[in-house]
């Protein structure tokens, strides 16, 4: 990869900068929080076309996706800090206030971005990036976001005639048709644990054929590529010419899913230069970024939290969730950043908790309550959140009996705050 | 899959069509709650998804739709009208269900992507267009027509569409909260023989646990005993109030605006 002088903005740029970063700094120092997506507000105020003129001269991918964003955004900023230093967002602020301040904070060359599924467009456009990762899109937040295939086809009108390199999943019927009109594509079998969003083809409407991992729509031509790369019980493969290389992958990070979201950064990385071994050994030792799977006490309580944000995110979670710990803990809210209907507790197989007791708690634990239920999964609410993991922890038999202690985005939130 | 000429209250088939293709809502949850409280009352149901693809039974004691988006909509209103199933299944007496884009189907014609007006599954005596102003997303209540004795409904609507309803069908309710049908009439959804029509999310049977009840009572023909609901009690006191909060708060900013 060519060295390429260090980033300079325009001085308009760099006032707006500077006056971001005095006002996230005011932020911290008020106790308000990290105070970066403010401070980039304020830089986005002063020069509307600052995320623009910050990504001029830098190297900058782009990470989008319903779920696991924020997790590969983390592992793709390892990866490629084994090059040179990186600038990216702080977990989870993925608009365009948290990029901003991502990369006015930073004089780093290489930039990773997290992008919210709705801001990808605009993202691509001002950012020009060197590679665009297209993760999975599946129905989230349908009052704010839209349904989902109005997503894939923002996505795949913005990528057209995109010039430079996408990294997309080959598994996910949605992600192929927004992705597959770019020029230069590259396939990883990402997985889909969730298909309800994908029975029908989202390019003529018929229906899609999954038979195992492989899929094919009944009428036109869309089809799962023939993926890249792949992960193995204990590798990441990639077919190359003249064969197959494979990296050994053992991540502190549980789950099927994060093997996968670390099989999509270690392709990225590699296609920015990073070498794929000492990619892979930076992207093994990750803890969960902003919190995610974090070992933690809740007044005196052991518990791992675990973040959910929708019913794909909710599936892969039951499957990590620890089934022989009698007891759990789930929080749900319905707040803006959560989307407003939790309508989609209905499309999470909770069902599979029968056996364990779970306590429901957040602000819509009462929807939650609900749904248990139904699925005869054997629950009690309780609206305080220290209060629901301190009777989970007695129905376990002991506080030091890690709970899984799960919530969706603003719940999660909750439980972050108090836990020590 | 019940036999008619043998119907007994002892066996209940709910037909939930195309979960793959109207299953964008969590709608889909109707039909775990009319078999759940089927059987807390010692009737045995069964739920049958009839996926894409799949032939639709025509014997089925109730039938559910539910929201979807446009082009999945269309897909569905094109199987229905080819294989009449769930026609013959609604003269044979069969209840349904149908929510959001499945209640636009249902009707006489409704309006997809680019304001194409297309014909629906003529079941319901009421026609869709596409709302010119913004989608009606938020809470929603409801007082149902006097006769059907329930409490207020309670769900979220999600919706781009203005209904209106002919003179064979009446509404579900009349808006206390939220918009509903959307056409000026302050009106909500729809009853036609034993087809009721609803643009509550939530999943709608969730939250409102006597309107799932009547549906039960008009598939078995039997009256249903009151079974403990005090956690959906709790949901829908929390849900009631949160919208009469809302409104008041609506109410006030309009009159401090003026």
């Amino acid at each position: 990869m060519a060295k390429v002088a260090a980033p300079n903005p325009p001085p308009r740029t760099r006032v707006a900068a500077l006056a971001g970063r005095a006002t996230a700094a005011m932020s911290r120092a008020l106790g308000k929080g990290e105070g970066s997506v403010i401070g980039g507000r304020v830089t986005l105020v002063l020069d509307p076309h600052g995320l623009e003129n910050l990504a001029r001269s830098r190297t900058v991918a782009v990470v989008s996706g319903t779920n696991g964003k924020t997790t590969t955004t983390s592992m793709l900023s390892a990866a490629l800090q084994t090059i040179e230093p990186v600038a990216t967002n702080l977990a989870g602020a993925n608009m365009y206030g948290g990029m901003v301040s991502a990369m006015s904070s930073s004089r780093a060359r290489l930039v990773v971005l997290e992008a919210d599924e709705g801001h990808l467009p605009k993202t691509i456009e001002s950012t020009k990036p060197r590679i665009v990762v297209l993760l999975n899109l599946s129905r989230d937040q349908l009052d704010r976001v839209g349904e989902v295939r109005m997503q894939a086809e923002k996505w795949r009108n913005s990528l057209d005639k995109f010039p430079n390199i996408v990294v997309a999943n080959a598994d996910d019927p949605m992600v192929v048709w927004a992705g597959q009109i770019a020029r230069s594509v590259v396939w990883v079998a990402a997985g889909s644990s969730w298909r309800l969003d994908a029975s029908s083809c989202p390019s003529c409407g018929s229906q899609i054929d999954w038979n195992g991992g492989e899929w094919r729509c009944t009428s036109c031509e869309l089809r799962r590529p023939e993926p890249h790369a792949f992960v193995t019980s204990s590798t990441v493969a990639a077919r190359r010419v003249g064969g197959e290389v494979r990296v050994p992958i053992d991540l502190r990070l549980p789950g099927d899913v994060n093997r996968r979201n670390a099989a999509v950064a270690l392709t990225a990385a590699t296609l920015l230069g990073a070498d794929p071994l000492a990619a892979a050994q930076a992207v093994a030792k990750l803890e969960g970024a902003g919190g995610r799977f974090a070992s933690v006490k809740i007044s005196g309580c052991k518990a791992r939290l675990i973040l959910a944000k929708n019913p794909a995110g909710w599936t892969e979670a039951l499957r990590i969730a620890q089934s022989d710990v009698p007891a759990a803990v789930i929080g749900i809210n319905a707040r803006v950043q959560d989307g407003r209907d939790p309508s989609w507790l209905w499309d999470v197989p909770f069902e599979q908790l029968a056996g364990r007791f779970i306590v429901a708690t957040g602000d819509r634990g009462r929807d939650l309550a609900v749904r248990l239920r139904y699925a005869g999964v054997d629950h009690v609410f309780i609206s305080d959140p220290v209060n629901a993991v301190q009777t989970a922890a007695q129905r376990a038999g002991s506080k030091d009996i890690e709970i899984d202690v799960m919530g969706n985005y603003s719940a999660f939130q909750e439980f972050r705050k108090v836990a020590q | 899959m019940s036999d008619p000429s043998v119907k007994s209250t002892t066996r209940l088939s709910i037909c939930l069509l195309f979960p793959d293709l109207l299953g964008t809502y969590g709608d889909g949850g109707n039909a775990v709650v009319l078999a759940k409280r089927a059987e807390w009352r010692g009737i045995n149901a069964e739920i049958l998804p009839v996926n894409m693809g799949e032939a639709v039974p025509e014997r089925c004691d109730m039938y559910l739709l539910g929201g979807g988006e446009d082009q999945p909509q269309s897909e569905v209103t094109s199987i229905l009208e080819q294989s009449r199933a769930l026609h013959k299944a609604v003269d044979r007496g069969a209840v349904v269900l149908a929510v959001c884009a499945g209640m636009q189907i249902l009707g006489q014609s409704f309006s997809i992507a680019g304001s194409k007006t297309r014909a629906g599954l003529g079941l319901l005596d009421l026609t869709t267009r596409r709302g010119e102003g913004t989608r009606a997303v938020g809470e929603i209540s409801v007082r149902p027509d006097g006769e059907f004795g329930y409490p207020p409904l309670t769900g979220y609507e999600n919706h781009g569409g203005v209904t209106t309803l002919g003179k064979t069908a009446r509404p579900l309710g009349k808006v206390i909260s939220g918009r509903g049908n959307d056409d000026g009439s302050k009106t909500e959804g729809v009853i036609q023989g034993k087809i009721a029509g609803t643009y509550l999310h939530g999943p709608v049977l969730a939250r409102n646990a006597q309107f799932a009840d009547r549906l039960l009572e008009w598939a078995t023909g039997d009256h249903l005993a009151p079974i403990d609901d005090s956690d959906v009690e709790a949901l829908r006191d929390e849900r009631l109030a949160a919208t009469s909060t809302a409104k008041r708060r609506r109410f006030r900013r309009a009159s401090s605006g003026a």
